[in-house]
């Protein structure tokens, strides 16, 4: 029986990333063309929403090219580790509270990690693999320089990134991605709930800005910076491949502004709903939906920023995040654990 | 000369600008605005662009009283940089004297420069505002003078615009 649930969980979860990704491309496109004064894809479907489902239509349809001296192999494991990535991230992270099913207690994460985050700050640290593999086996001087870009870039915010989750952990006293919910969904002073972003906010910067790294969007966007590199370690893929390098760069979207709001946006809490007498199950799928809600605004938030901060330099990138980052993130530690044994 | 230019580079940020934050909510805050503006895109085979009166488009001779102002005096076909223009002149009974018995200017050529209009003395061929022109093959893209003919009254906005500032 809990296999099946086990099952029923993840084709849910997989399903609604990829439909997320569809409608996350075409609101891309829409939001960038709102900005700059154009209108954007609106003639495939109702308000041009079918636009992404076409285009994957074109992606599938295309000749797969391989170069010529390229390492085949390696060339075609590349985005599959990138694209299994992006989704076993998404398995630690709850989107809801435990519901009751039938008679049966279903919690609304698929893998109940006790070392939650861990799993996920390993696994997103394999996503590297998967771009400068397909640096390095294209045969391409702009595919391997874009490697060696995100493979640097990765490396020195993952550091960062780590530290600034340190502070929320020590909050938290838990590494389990659910206990750190439940322990936000109460409030300070009695009205301002207990987010991490309101207890943590240094840590908040940093982990985004690391997050935005990790994902490698604009304004950190440089392995793929197309002005430069052509299309960074993606230049020699096409076809279904470079499809799933697309998809694993939009799932990665979605399980970090997942991570985001689990972290510091009180995951699926509703605030001061619990004044309101409701029935369980409509107060779960509430749950479902306000985590869904907060999710769609980070991710809205990622886009705003891509169209509005241009691309950092690579020394730049550096800089940020060894120099400024990282003390940054050190310092929050200390502070907390200041503040924390103070208190205590 | 190279050397002798300055570039001025400002360097010392204030502190808040170093701090980034602020900055970034300046620049979110100018692109979000941007969100509610008017669009400028033109939603083309629905919602087509009408040109203003000073738009050079494909070069039309001006009909009045049902027959064209040319006078066949060739200066359009001299003054064309492209060659695109060709007439051949014949006598008529009418005032004018000489008329063009063939007037053809080849689309494919013209680069729609406004010389011809420039040059001519009766003011007989103009620039439209008819700016769609598409052709499947070289023939159909040499327009005589069934295709040229427009009579004045449609065009008298490029006709105003001529007296106004020519």
């Amino acid at each position: 029986m809990t296999v099946l649930i086990d099952i029923i969980k993840i084709v849910f979860i997989i399903s609604s990333i990829l439909t997320t990704v569809v409608v996350l491309v075409w609101l891309e496109r829409r939001i960038s063309a709102f900005m700059q004064d154009r209108i954007g894809p609106n003639r495939v479907g109702p308000f041009g929403l079918l636009q992404t489902s076409a285009d994957v239509v074109k992606l599938l349809m295309k000749e797969d090219i391989v170069p010529k001296n390229a390492f085949k192999a390696i060339h075609d494991l590349a985005p599959i580790i990138s694209i299994g990535v992006a989704f076993s991230t998404f398995a630690v992270i709850p989107f809801g509270n435990t519901i009751e099913l039938f008679g049966e207690q279903v919690q609304l994460m698929i893998a109940d990690v006790n070392v939650g985050i861990l799993y996920i700050l390993a696994i997103t640290s394999l996503g590297v693999y998967g771009l400068t593999l397909a640096g390095w086996s294209s045969n391409n001087k702009y595919s391997l320089l874009g490697g060696l870009r995100s493979s640097a870039q990765m490396i020195s915010y993952e550091i960062s990134m780590g530290l600034s989750i340190i502070g929320v952990l020590m909050i938290a006293g838990t590494l389990r991605l659910d206990q750190i919910v439940l322990r936000q969904a109460s409030y300070i002073g009695g009205w301002l709930p207990a987010w991490n972003i309101f207890l943590q906010p240094v840590a908040f910067v940093t982990f985004v800005v690391a997050a935005f790294a990790e994902t490698n969007r604009l304004p950190f966007d440089l392995p793929e910076a197309e002005p430069e590199l052509v299309g960074g370690y993606h230049t020699e893929y096409s076809g279904l491949k470079f499809g799933l390098f697309f998809l694993a760069e939009y799932a990665n979207m979605i399980t970090s502004s997942a991570i985001i709001t689990t972290l510091f946006f009180g995951g699926w809490h509703f605030p001061y709903i619990d004044s309101v007498s409701i029935s369980p199950f409509l107060l779960s799928l509430l749950q479902v939906g306000t985590f869904c809600a907060k999710v769609t605004l980070v991710l809205v938030f990622f886009i705003v920023i891509r169209w509005t901060l241009p691309r950092f330099r690579y020394d730049q990138l550096m800089n940020l995040g060894w120099k400024v980052m990282l003390p940054l993130a050190l310092a929050n530690v200390l502070a907390t654990g200041f503040v924390i044994l103070l208190t205590q | 000369m190279a050397s002798s230019r300055q570039i001025i580079r400002k360097k010392d940020l204030g502190f808040w600008e170093k701090i980034y934050i602020p900055e970034i909510l300046r620049g979110l805050r100018i692109t979000l605005s941007h969100i509610f503006k008017k669009k400028s895109t033109y939603q083309y085979p629905d919602e087509r662009f009408k040109p203003p009166p000073s738009f050079r488009g494909r070069p039309v001779l001006v009909e009045e009283h049902g027959t064209e102002r040319c006078v066949a005096c060739g200066l359009c076909s001299r003054v064309c940089p492209a060659l695109a223009i060709e007439v051949q002149a014949s006598e008529t009974e009418l005032e004018k004297e000489r008329y063009p018995v063939k007037f053809e200017i080849n689309m494919v050529r013209c680069i729609f420069c406004g010389f011809c209009e420039e040059v001519c003395p009766e003011e007989a061929i103009i620039m439209s505002q008819e700016y769609e022109l598409v052709f499947n093959n070289q023939e159909e893209a040499v327009f005589g003078k069934d295709k040229l003919l427009i009579p004045a009254e449609q065009l008298h906005e490029r006709l105003e615009f001529l007296r106004q500032y020519r």
